[in-house]
C-alpha cells in the first residue's frame, strides 16, 4: 500500500509552538498553562499537484507542519527575516515562467515550466532539510531527479559542474532593489552550483511542489532544486537558468563569506561553522536539540561521492 | 523637575522597558513566537538588552551635548532593566536552548569568541547591578564606585561585538548598534580629551 503525506501524519503528532513553550516554561519551573488545544493546520494554498509517493525516499520522523515550512524561510530575495518570504511572496509571479538549460550541452533548450512538469512522472519524496543555521525540518517534496532534465540536454564531454541561477527581478523580489552601499544584500542574482556527479545523483530533486501542492512562492516557486545532504542554501530556488560548465561556479554565499560557506557545504556534524557547532540541530517543532547526522542521514547514498576528499578543507 | 514629574517619568520608563517582555508573553499566549520560538525569544531578549544598554549610555552624552541633566536620574533604572534583559537572554540560552547541557555550553564559551564575549559582558554587569543601590554607593565611596561602573563601557562594546560576530555579515542591524555605541562613547571621549587638553594648556602657561 502506498501512503500519501497526509495519510501518514496525524495532526496530533505535531507539537504546536504554544505547547512547546508551555512545556519549556514548565521545565524552567516558571509555571505555565500547558493545557492548550492545537489549532488545525491550514491547508496549503496553492493548487493540488498529484504525485506518486516514492517509498524509497522516506523519513521515519513526522513531516514538519506545512504552516511552519511555509512561514519560516530563508529566501533573501524577499528579505533577511524568516517571515519576509511568506509576507512578500505574493510579489513573485510564477507563471509564465521559462528556464534556460544550456552551457556545455549538446542540445541547449529553454523550457516552459509547463513542459518541465511533464518531462518525467512526479514523485513525492520525504526528505530531511538541514539549514546551515542549525535548525531542520522534514518536508514532503514533489518533483523528479534533476538527472532526467539534464539527460534531455545531454551534457558534453568535459562538463564537470552545474550552475543554478535564481530569477533577478527587483519588481518580483523586493529585496533585490539596490540598498545603501549594498548593505543587507547578496550579489544578485543568487547562484549556486554542484559537481556534475552530485547533480546527476538520484537524490538531487528538481522540485515543483510540496505537501501535495505546487510550491508556494516563498518556498521557491515555480521550480527549485533540493539537495538533501547539503545545507539548505545550496538548494537554489525560483530557477531561471541551469548551466552546465567545466569550471566550478561561483556561489552566492561563498562570495559573501568565503570562510563560512564553501562550495560543497555538505551537512557534516564534524566540521563546525566558524561561528557555531554543526554537531546538533533543532528540529522545528521539537524542544531538545538532536544530533546532526553525517550527510544529513544520507551517508549511505552519497559518501562515495567524496571518497579520498578532506571534508574539513572542502567544506 | 517636580516630584510629580519624576514619578511620571519613571513610570513611563517602566512601561517602555517592560513592553518588549509583555510583547513576548503576549506572543507566547497567542501562539505568535514563530515556529522556532527559542531562537526568536533569545534574539528579542538580546536585542532589547542592547537597546537598553545603549539608552543607559546615552544619558551622559545628552547632558554633555545639551546641558540637560534630568535624564541622568534614569540611569540606574535603565541600567537595571538592561541587566534584567541580559539575564533573561542568558537564562533562555542555558535552560531552553541547551537545557543545562553544561559541557556543550562550556565548549561553546571556550571555542566561540562571540559566546565568550557575550558571557563576559554578562559577568561584567553582575557587580554593577549588585552595587547599584544608594547604600552600596556610600559604602564603596563615590570615586571607587564610579571607577567600577566604568565597566559598563566594556560591557557595551562586548555586547555589540557579540551581536556583530554572531550575525551573518549581510545583516545591517548589528552595525547600526555599533555606530550608535561608537557615537555615544566618542562624545564622552571627545569631552574628556577637551577637558584634559584645556588643563594641559593651563599648566603649560604656568610653565
Amino acid at each position: 500500500m502506498r501512503l500519501r503525506y497526509s495519510d501518514v501524519t496525524p495532526e496530533k503528532l505535531y507539537l504546536s509552538r504554544r505547547e512547546l513553550m508551555a512545556g519549556a516554561l514548565a521545565l524552567a519551573a516558571v509555571g505555565g498553562d500547558a493545557a492548550s488545544a492545537p489549532a488545525a493546520a491550514p491547508a496549503p494554498a496553492g493548487a493540488a499537484l498529484p504525485a506518486t509517493p516514492n517509498p524509497a525516499y522516506r523519513v521515519d520522523d513526522a513531516p514538519t507542519k506545512f504552516e511552519a515550512a511555509s512561514t519560516y524561510n530563508n529566501f533573501y530575495e524577499f528579505g533577511v527575516n524568516k517571515e519576509d518570504p511568506a509576507r512578500l511572496g505574493h510579489t513573485l509571479k510564477p507563471r509564465p515562467w521559462h528556464v534556460q538549460v544550456d552551457g556545455l550541452v549538446a542540445r541547449p533548450k529553454t523550457f516552459d515550466v509547463e513542459e518541465i512538469l511533464k518531462l518525467a512522472s512526479l514523485e513525492e519524496r520525504i526528505y530531511q532539510l538541514r539549514c546551515v543555521e542549525a535548525w531542520s525540518m522534514v518536508i514532503p517534496w514533489i518533483g523528479y531527479p534533476l538527472s532526467a532534465l539534464l539527460k534531455q540536454v545531454q551534457p558534453r564531454p568535459g562538463a564537470k559542474y552545474v550552475e543554478f541561477t535564481t530569477l533577478k527581478d527587483p519588481e518580483q523580489f523586493p529585496a533585490q532593489k539596490p540598498t545603501f552601499f549594498g548593505l543587507g544584500s547578496l550579489d544578485w542574482p543568487y547562484t549556486e552550483g554542484l559537481r556534475l556527479d552530485e547533480a546527476m545523483h538520484p537524490l538531487t530533486l528538481l522540485t515543483v511542489g510540496m505537501y501535495g501542492h505546487v510550491l508556494p512562492n516563498q518556498n521557491g516557486a515555480p521550480l527549485r532544486v533540493v539537495i538533501p545532504w547539503k545545507y539548505g542554501f545550496k538548494s537554489a530556488k525560483s530557477l531561471v537558468r541551469i548551466r552546465v560548465t567545466d569550471t566550478e561556479p561561483k556561489t552566492a554565499w561563498n562570495k559573501a563569506a568565503p570562510q563560512e560557506y564553501g562550495f560543497y557545504s555538505n551537512v557534516n556534524p564534524n566540521v563546525d561553522h566558524p561561528r557555531w557547532s554543526q554537531g546538533t540541530e533543532r528540529r522545528i517543532g521539537e524542544f531538545r536539540r538532536r544530533k546532526t547526522l553525517m550527510f544529513n542521514g544520507y551517508a549511505d547514498q552519497v559518501a562515495s561521492l567524496y571518497t579520498g576528499m578532506d571534508l574539513k578543507k572542502n567544506y | 523637575m517636580t516630584a510629580r514629574g519624576r514619578v511620571a517619568l519613571k513610570t513611563a520608563v517602566w512601561l517602555v522597558a517592560l513592553a518588549p517582555l509583555a510583547h513576548l508573553v503576549w506572543a507566547w499566549w497567542t501562539d505568535g513566537l514563530t515556529v522556532n520560538p527559542i531562537e526568536y525569544v533569545t534574539r528579542e531578549l538580546g536585542e532589547t538588552a542592547i537597546r537598553l544598554l545603549l539608552a543607559t549610555l546615552a544619558l551622559t552624552p545628552i547632558r554633555l551635548l545639551f546641558g540637560v541633566s534630568w535624564p541622568i536620574t534614569l540611569r540606574r533604572l535603565l541600567g537595571l532593566f538592561a541587566f534584567f534583559y541580559v539575564t533573561l537572554h542568558f537564562m533562555v540560552w542555558i535552560v531552553l536552548d541547551h537545557f543545562f547541557d553544561w559541557r556543550t555550553m562550556a565548549d561553546d564559551i571556550a571555542k566561540r569568541p562571540w559566546i565568550t564575549v557575550g558571557v563576559t559582558a554578562f559577568l561584567l554587569l553582575v557587580p554593577l547591578a549588585a552595587t547599584s543601590t544608594t547604600g552600596m554607593i556610600k559604602r564603596l565611596g563615590g570615586a571607587t564606585w564610579r571607577r567600577l561602573h566604568r565597566l559598563i563601557y566594556v560591557a557595551g562594546v562586548l555586547g555589540v561585538l557579540h551581536y556583530i560576530w554572531l550575525a551573518k555579515k549581510v545583516l545591517v542591524q548589528p552595525w547600526v548598534y555599533a555606530a550608535l555605541l561608537a557615537t555615544l562613547l566618542g562624545i564622552r571621549a571627545w569631552t574628556t580629551a577637551r577637558k584634559l587638553g584645556g588643563r594641559w594648556i593651563v599648566l603649560g602657561s604656568r610653565g
